[in-house]
């Protein structure tokens, strides 16, 4: 984000005239609110605001905001935002995108956008599948995965989209999921990260691949497998009963049970969000002998592109006229007389 | 080449009267500094007031292995007293620094021209890489040319033994040496390389040294020989041009010159996007030194990421500016499709090459018309617009942002290969001459209280409205939308008027351009041959040959590929014969006979060489006998 001038709306004020067309029940509807519901509590100007997009059922996403929006094409949205903050470096650029659209036909995007930290938000929507194609698998979906073009199951390996932006280098990555009440909390971190944020929605995709990341993320009852981390609090879960610990014999994570909330005497970690290596191992644990790591897993700022880019510029053209008359006889030139 | 020197007797070029051009080839390895070689005679050409054209002919790889046939690098200058318009036909001179570049470039010579060859590099390894059983220089094989023969590998080492060079290092000064031999022959003054060089070796002056000295050991040389052997120096008198300041420049440098200029003219940033590739690569090189004039440049991950932020950078209201070569407009194809879409300003700049796929990099062809006019998915008209020669290629790159701003649309600006690398004297342009075209951004709301970001103007345009302006928000995107308020509708009618809609303001661009003029003959007659991009040189010294001949043919020049002038089919009524020499397959001639139902006859040559002149003569001539 930027610093930028506080505007007061409301929810209302970033609801758009146009028709919603996700399907009923749709993750998506919850994102959306929880958007709408962000951007005033940061004091977003609609104005300047730009939602950008690719191609998906996520990318619609511009459509519902108001204020501006750009619907691009399918994994190109971080070229897009990265023109757009390279001309006006001002604007509050979010990006919304998909598992498809942001891991696969648009992955070599994503990754240099985290890469150069392009300043800006990035919300990837994962449901594990192709919606808007009507359910084929995706690099997200899990091996085994039946769909239209998998009938016999998938049998590649997925990808982990917040292993994948640490990879890159991105300087900010947090997860959550699409009904979670700490979604806005979430979004705000990444909207007060100067650089490139990556958020990791999941999202329940109510037809070609419901209710997946039930395990974790159902409206209710799975809270004890998630894992909420808080900058220099203790990564405690389930009711503060087990926490995360570092087997130094192996250098891995570990579950430990934490005995009458003595985090401390069970070697429970706390969490430090500039701590890349801690990070790495947090969005590589597997579900299942581990609970799902959710809120802002890194977050350690770096110089951003486009200021970087900008300030070369204005280096560069310093002292400099912008005389065209001049440019145009640069080099040696010969007069022919009358 | 250039009128006159074609048309005398094909005798030795040095004996008898001066002729009015002349067409010089240097050929050597690749890591012999022949571009250099050539860039910097063309220079001092160019400072002697003479007309040029030049032709560098290069490997697509950056160091093939010496001495192999494959590896020859050339670069042939055509320059003369008279208007010349070609890098010429045939050499009068061919410099050969080793076997495998006199074989590969000895068929081009003129009967009774110039061989300079380095005898040093003509060694039993070079000839076996050359495939020659003897060594040509002493077989009699090259009996109907002169030869001039000699160690210069031997003569530059001995030049500049003071300044204490390796071996290797003291054989780079070859180049420079021949050169020296080259300004001699031809009268030039040695000084502006004197310059060059000391700019260029700043760092490490004793380089300077050595290379000056070099050049002046060749230059003596040929002061020396002159009294024994055939070379004879030679005095080019400068051509009659109109009065101004001159430069040298090449297609690449002009149209990143007039992007600049037209984004100055359109009061807009600029940004630019781009992407390494051969031979594209020169415009973003050229544009990164010219930030001062409020120019951005990004080098993406990918061709698509290079249109896209172009747009993107479009959309948030500068001029976004995108370039490549085939392949990677290939790429581009979906992403212009969004920008035909949204409807907002673009230039895309493609310096063609020999394709299909990868195809030959470093060569010329002007194969992709129709990838320019049709090549992308849906009913997706954009304007097209061909530079024809390096100094050209300002104006059009001028004209393609006028054309982009004014009508809210992408515009696609063609060069070629040959027109990127070549360079010829250009008269510097006043830029007060230029009618700016200052673009105003929506402020306010433009139907009452509703904002419609899709309502026309006259030249059917859509407002550009910059995101951060309060109270216009709105979304845009690939979908089609309705007409005028933009948001998503896929009713019949909403498809139908707005493919209507984005037609007919193409179409429109039409009245924005001048007629289409004859630039060579009458406007009417037996025969037209008509062309567009990099083909002008040739095509006019042929109609003009012919025309001296006495044969009623006229030669016309599109720069409007799409939409093509408003007169164009009349125009071409008025002839017989309709000729159109394209480096294709005949892709311009398919749009004439659609566009007009005329019997455009096709002459194609896809060889990766431009046309020489005597092919299109003979074309001609073919075509009325």
């Amino acid at each position: 984000m930027n610093e930028m001038i506080k505007i007061e709306t409301t929810l209302k004020d970033w609801e758009s005239d146009q028709e919603v067309r996700w399907c009923p029940g749709c993750g998506d509807y919850a994102i959306l609110k929880a958007v709408q519901r962000t951007l005033p509590q940061i004091g977003a100007d609609p104005a300047n605001t730009v939602f950008v997009s690719g191609i998906g059922c996520s990318s619609r996403f511009p459509y519902y905001i108001e204020s501006y929006g750009f619907h691009t094409i399918h994994g190109r949205a971080p070229a897009f935002a990265t023109g757009i903050k390279l001309a006006n470096p001002e604007l509050d650029v979010w990006l919304v995108t998909g598992d498809g659209d942001g891991m696969s036909i648009g992955g070599n995007h994503t990754m240099h956008l985290l890469r150069r930290n392009l300043n800006c938000q990035i919300m990837l929507f994962n449901n594990e599948i192709y919606g808007l194609t009507k359910g084929q698998y995706s690099p997200t979906s899990r091996v085994g995965t039946t769909s239209p073009s998998t009938p016999m199951g998938s049998v590649d390996r997925p990808l982990s989209p917040c292993a994948f932006a640490l990879g890159v280098n991105a300087r900010f990555v947090a997860r959550a999921f699409d009904v979670s009440k700490n979604l806005p909390e979430v979004l705000k971190a990444a909207h007060a990260h100067k650089g490139a944020a990556f958020v990791e929605i999941f999202q329940n995709c109510i037809v070609y691949n419901k209710d997946v990341f039930n395990d974790f993320a159902a409206p209710k009852g799975a809270e004890d497998q998630q894992l909420w981390l808080e900058d220099g609090q203790p990564m405690v879960f389930a009711k503060g009963a087990r926490g995360i610990a570092l087997d130094l014999d192996t250098l891995s994570l570990k579950v430990v049970d934490v005995v009458d909330g003595d985090w401390q005497g069970a070697g429970v970690l706390v969490h430090n969000v500039t701590n890349r290596a801690i990070a790495h191992m947090l969005v590589e644990m597997p579900f299942g002998p581990f609970p799902m790591a959710l809120g802002v897993l890194y977050d350690d700022p770096r110089p951003t592109f486009e200021e970087s880019v900008l300030e070369q510029n204005a280096r560069d053209a310093e002292g400099k006229e912008p005389d065209l008359a001049r440019l145009l006889a640069k080099g040696q030139t010969w007069t022919v007389e009358g | 080449m250039a009128s006159v020197a074609e048309d005398r007797p094909a005798d030795s070029m040095m004996e008898g009267a001066t002729p009015e051009a002349v067409v010089v080839r240097f050929a050597g390895d690749s890591g012999d500094g022949m571009q250099l070689t050539g860039g910097q005679f063309t220079l001092s050409t160019a400072l002697a007031g003479n007309d040029l054209a030049t032709f560098p002919d290069f490997p697509a790889e950056i160091r093939a292995p010496q001495g192999t046939l494959f590896g020859v690098s050339a670069f042939q200058i055509n320059f003369g007293s008279t208007a010349i318009e070609t890098a010429g036909d045939a050499p009068d001179v061919l410099v050969a620094m080793n076997p495998a570049a006199l074989k590969t470039n000895l068929a081009a010579l003129k009967p009774g021209g110039l061989i300079i060859a380095d005898t040093g590099e003509f060694n039993r390894r070079n000839l076996d890489k050359a495939k020659y059983d003897a060594s040509p220089l002493e077989d009699g094989s090259l009996a109907k040319w002169d030869v001039l023969a000699f160690d210069i590998s031997a003569l530059t080492v001995e030049a500049v033994k003071p300044f204490g060079l390796g071996n290797k290092e003291a054989l780079r000064c070859k180049n420079m040496w021949t050169l020296g031999l080259a300004l001699w022959m031809f009268d030039r003054p040695r000084d502006p390389i004197y310059n060059w060089l000391r700019g260029k070796f700043a760092k490490s002056p004793e380089l300077a040294d050595a290379n000056i000295a070099a050049l002046d050991a060749g230059h003596a040389y040929g002061e020396t020989a002159e009294l024994a052997g055939p070379l004879k120096k030679l005095h080019i008198d400068p051509v009659e041009s109109e009065p101004g300041l001159y430069r040298t420049i090449t297609g690449a440098e002009a149209v990143s010159l007039g992007l600049v200029a037209g984004a100055q003219l359109a009061r807009l940033p600029m940004f630019f996007g781009g992407y390494p590739i051969t031979p594209a690569s020169a415009i973003l090189h050229n544009l990164v030194k010219m930030k001062e004039f409020g120019v951005t440049t990004f080098q993406a991950e990918d061709e698509i990421a290079a249109i896209c932020s172009a747009i993107g950078a479009s959309y948030a209201g500068q001029l976004g500016v995108t370039s490549s070569s085939g392949p990677g407009i290939a790429l581009k194809g979906e992403a212009m499709g969004l920008a035909i879409m949204t409807e907002l300003p673009l230039v895309i700049v493609n310096s063609q090459r020999g394709g299909p796929s990868t195809g030959l990099p470093t060569k010329t062809e002007q194969s992709d018309l129709y990838q320019a006019v049709f090549g992308r998915n849906g009913d997706a008209p954009m304007p097209v617009i061909a530079a024809r020669s390096p100094a050209d290629a300002f104006e059009c790159a001028v004209e393609a942002c006028r054309i982009a701003t004014q009508y809210m649309t992408p515009v696609m600006l063609l060069t070629d290969g040959y027109i990127g690398n070549a360079a010829e004297p250009w008269k510097v342009p006043d830029p007060a001459d230029f009618a700016p075209f200052p673009v105003s951004f929506l402020q306010e709301k433009n139907h009452g209280d509703q904002l419609l970001p899709f309502a026309r103007d006259e030249k059917g345009a859509r407002p550009w409205i910059k995101p951060g302006t309060p109270g216009l928000m709105h979304r845009i995107g690939g979908i089609e939308k309705n007409p005028g308020t933009g948001n998503i509708d896929y009713s019949p009618e909403a498809h139908q008027t707005m493919t209507e809609a984005r037609r007919d303001k193409v179409l429109g661009v039409a009245n924005s351009i001048p007629d289409q003029e004859v630039c060579l003959g009458e406007a009417s007659g037996r025969m037209a041959v008509v062309g567009w991009g990099s083909t002008f040189g040739p095509i006019h010294q042929a109609v003009r040959r012919a025309r001296r001949r006495g044969v009623d043919v006229a030669h016309i020049h599109i720069r409007h590929i799409w939409p093509l002038p408003k007169n164009l089919g009349e125009l071409l009524k008025g002839y017989d014969h309709v000729l159109v020499p394209e480096m294709n397959t005949g892709q311009l001639k398919t749009v004439l006979r659609d566009q007009y139902l005329v019997d455009a006859k096709p002459l194609n040559k896809v060889s990766g060489q431009p046309f020489t002149i005597a092919e299109i003569e003979a074309a001609i001539e073919g075509a009325l006998a």
